[in-house]
């Protein structure tokens, strides 16, 4: 297990976004998270990474607690993430966007950069060349040059993605990927994210497209109204009651049996 | 539309100064040579800048020779201001920091820079210190209210951030002002010896003004090396986007602190140079307006970009000199300066990339 999730739960004031969720992550898989808007999806990641403190419950990450952790610390760990509204760094270049990402994996300091010591121009070399691979496995390379801001809509996804991988992670946590994507871009991501796994890393995903849930997923997770409510193979949850009741609504449900 | 009515807005301004028939004169002026401008670029196409590849190398080895060379060329009044420009280079360098890279709006600059001025008079008068011996201390000192004002301050971010520096500047100003035991006051404190170097006394503006231009170069350099290294890209991205950052593995609360202290040791020694070549401090040299000043030079410049700053304090120093037969209308040419590149130039002058 990379990830262990034990009664997680996030209330905002009297609502609550996340309610004792539990669930564990096998290591090498793709998970989808799926649930109608406002299920607490998003949430769920955010409590995950730290960005948001979770009000109770325990997340274990490789069997080391991490649920208090602050976000820089668990990328640290080993979990990156991208976000569901792009936040690249935008008037920065695509390399450099992803040399960010190596940050947690480097030490240098001000001291050596100021002197410009061998050390430091080997670690800045090695910071390049790696943030370069990241690119070339997203299939962004031709952009390295180029502002962020000034890069496609769908590039700046597979950006986010490079540089989410440059921080090294185990686990992978994508929140909509393919959100607002064309059907080829789709299929390229679908295909990037396989490549991902193949590499030997965890990937958790959340996507509303079903064609991409249904095409790679491993497990899927299924949230509502902040509690789990499923969770199986794509095969089950394809066939199970209580997620068609929730994406379709009972009443839709009762006319089609 | 918007150069018609802005032409309108500067004959306006210029009414109170130069009467209605002046404002008009003002207003016709700019609408011809606009429209010869317009006439122009219709008849031989758009005007297009022209593309000459800079080499910046050889284009700041040059300015670096000029600036050696400058103190023979000109009069020792000139020497003087030059002077005062680099010391707000230097300044604005450490702004820079905090304001250009890592985007944490700073209006109390001064303070640091006051901090740094008094330290020096303070431990030269008061301690019988030597300049260079009481400038590790003077720096260390701004280094640590640098990091003092960072615990309260950077739990807020953007104009909350800037009305509590502001507040502090204004602290420190009233503390300098009001600790008459210690800083005299209103009245200041005089007779700061000037550095020595090797038992000579650098009390001739000349050699005073080659002082400062070496560490206005050290301060470029060493600036320069950490923009491009982990620690500025850290910066940057902090600027760009905080929880964006800290998803990356940085942790923004020690950089923010990194930044601020690093900015508030290059005010210090902004601080520590003007108490010594004034041989006077009192507080009014570290009024916000002296904040606002160098948060303008930066963004006149261009915010982030390093010749950007030094074009900016280069300008925004000169400026007033240049225009000292106007006295009453050079902060009015000022303002219609910045506004006019709010209007037209937002990034600044020099672009970074």
């Amino acid at each position: 297990m990379i990830l262990e999730v034990r009664d997680l739960t996030k209330i905002f004031g009297g609502l609550k976004a996340i309610e004792e969720i539990s669930f564990k992550v096998k290591r090498g898989i793709i998970l989808s998270i799926i649930g109608p808007n406002g299920a607490g999806k998003t949430t769920l990641f955010n409590c995950l990474t730290g960005v948001l403190p979770s009000t109770k419950g325990h997340v274990l990450f490789e069997d080391e607690d991490i649920t208090q952790r602050r976000p820089y610390e668990i990328t640290e760990k080993g979990i990156a993430r991208t976000f569901q509204n792009i936040r690249v760094f935008n008037s920065m270049t695509v390399l450099e966007n992803v040399m960010i990402g190596q940050h947690s994996r480097s030490r240098e300091g001000l001291l050596t950069a100021v002197l410009g010591t061998k050390k430091f121009q080997r670690e800045e070399d090695e910071i390049r060349s790696k943030a370069l691979e990241y690119l070339e496995f997203t299939g962004i390379q031709d952009y390295a040059a180029t502002l962020a801001e000034n890069l496609p809509y769908g590039d700046q996804k597979r950006l986010e993605i490079a540089r989410a991988l440059a921080t090294e992670p185990e686990l992978l946590l994508l929140d909509e990927p393919a959100a607002g994507m064309n059907p080829q871009e789709t299929m390229a991501l679908m295909e990037l994210i396989k490549k991902i796994r193949e590499w030997g890393k965890t990937v958790i995903i959340i996507e509303h497209d079903m064609k991409v849930v249904m095409g790679i997923s491993d497990w899927i997770i299924v949230l509502d109204h902040g509690v789990k409510i499923a969770e199986g193979t794509p095969n089950e949850i394809q066939n199970n009651p209580y997620v068609i009741e929730a994406y379709l609504g009972k009443e839709e449900v009762d006319l089609l049996s | 539309m918007k150069k018609v009515l802005f032409m309108f807005w500067c004959a306006l301004l210029s009414m109170p100064f130069m009467g209605i028939k002046g404002g008009a004169y003002l207003f016709v002026g700019i609408c011809v040579s606009y429209g010869v401008y317009v006439l122009l670029a219709h008849l031989f196409g758009k005007i297009k800048k022209p593309a000459i590849p800079v080499n910046t190398k050889l284009l700041s080895t040059a300015f670096i020779a000029f600036a050696f060379i400058l103190p023979f060329l000109i009069k020792d009044y000139y020497t003087d201001v030059a002077i005062l420009v680099c010391i707000y280079i230097i300044l604005a360098l450490g702004v820079n920091i905090v304001v250009g890279f890592s985007g944490l709006l700073h209006l109390g600059f001064a303070a640091f820079y006051g901090i740094g001025a008094y330290s020096n008079a303070l431990l030269t008068t008061h301690f019988g210190l030597g300049f260079w011996s009481a400038l590790p201390l003077t720096l260390l000192f701004t280094s640590m209210a640098g990091l003092l004002l960072a615990f309260p301050a950077l739990r807020l971010k953007g104009d909350y951030l800037a009305i509590v520096t502001l507040g502090f500047g204004e602290i420190i100003r009233l503390v300098l002002n009001n600790w008459d035991s210690v800083t005299r006051g209103p009245n200041g404190i005089s007779n700061i010896p000037s550095p020595f170097i090797l038992g000579f006394e650098i009390s001739n503006l000349m050699y005073y003004y080659y002082l400062v231009l070496g560490f206005v170069l050290i301060a470029a350099f060493i600036v320069k090396r950490v923009y491009h290294s982990r620690t500025g890209r850290a910066w940057l991205s902090i600027r760009e986007d905080e929880t964006a950052a800290e998803a990356m593995g940085i942790n923004t609360r020690k950089y923010k602190f990194m930044a601020l202290s690093f900015g508030a040791f290059w005010a210090g020694l902004a601080g520590a140079l003007f108490a010594s070549k004034m041989h006077f401090v009192s507080p009014e040299s570290f009024s916000f307006m002296e904040s606002v000043f160098v948060v303008c030079m930066i963004i006149l410049g261009g915010l982030g970009s390093i010749p950007g700053v030094i074009l900016g304090s280069l300008i925004l120093v000169l400026l007033p000199e240049v225009l000292r037969d106007f006295q009453l209308y050079r902060m009015l040419a000022l303002g219609v300066g910045l506004v006019l590149m709010m209007i037209f130039r937002p990034q600044g002058l020099i672009r970074k990339n």
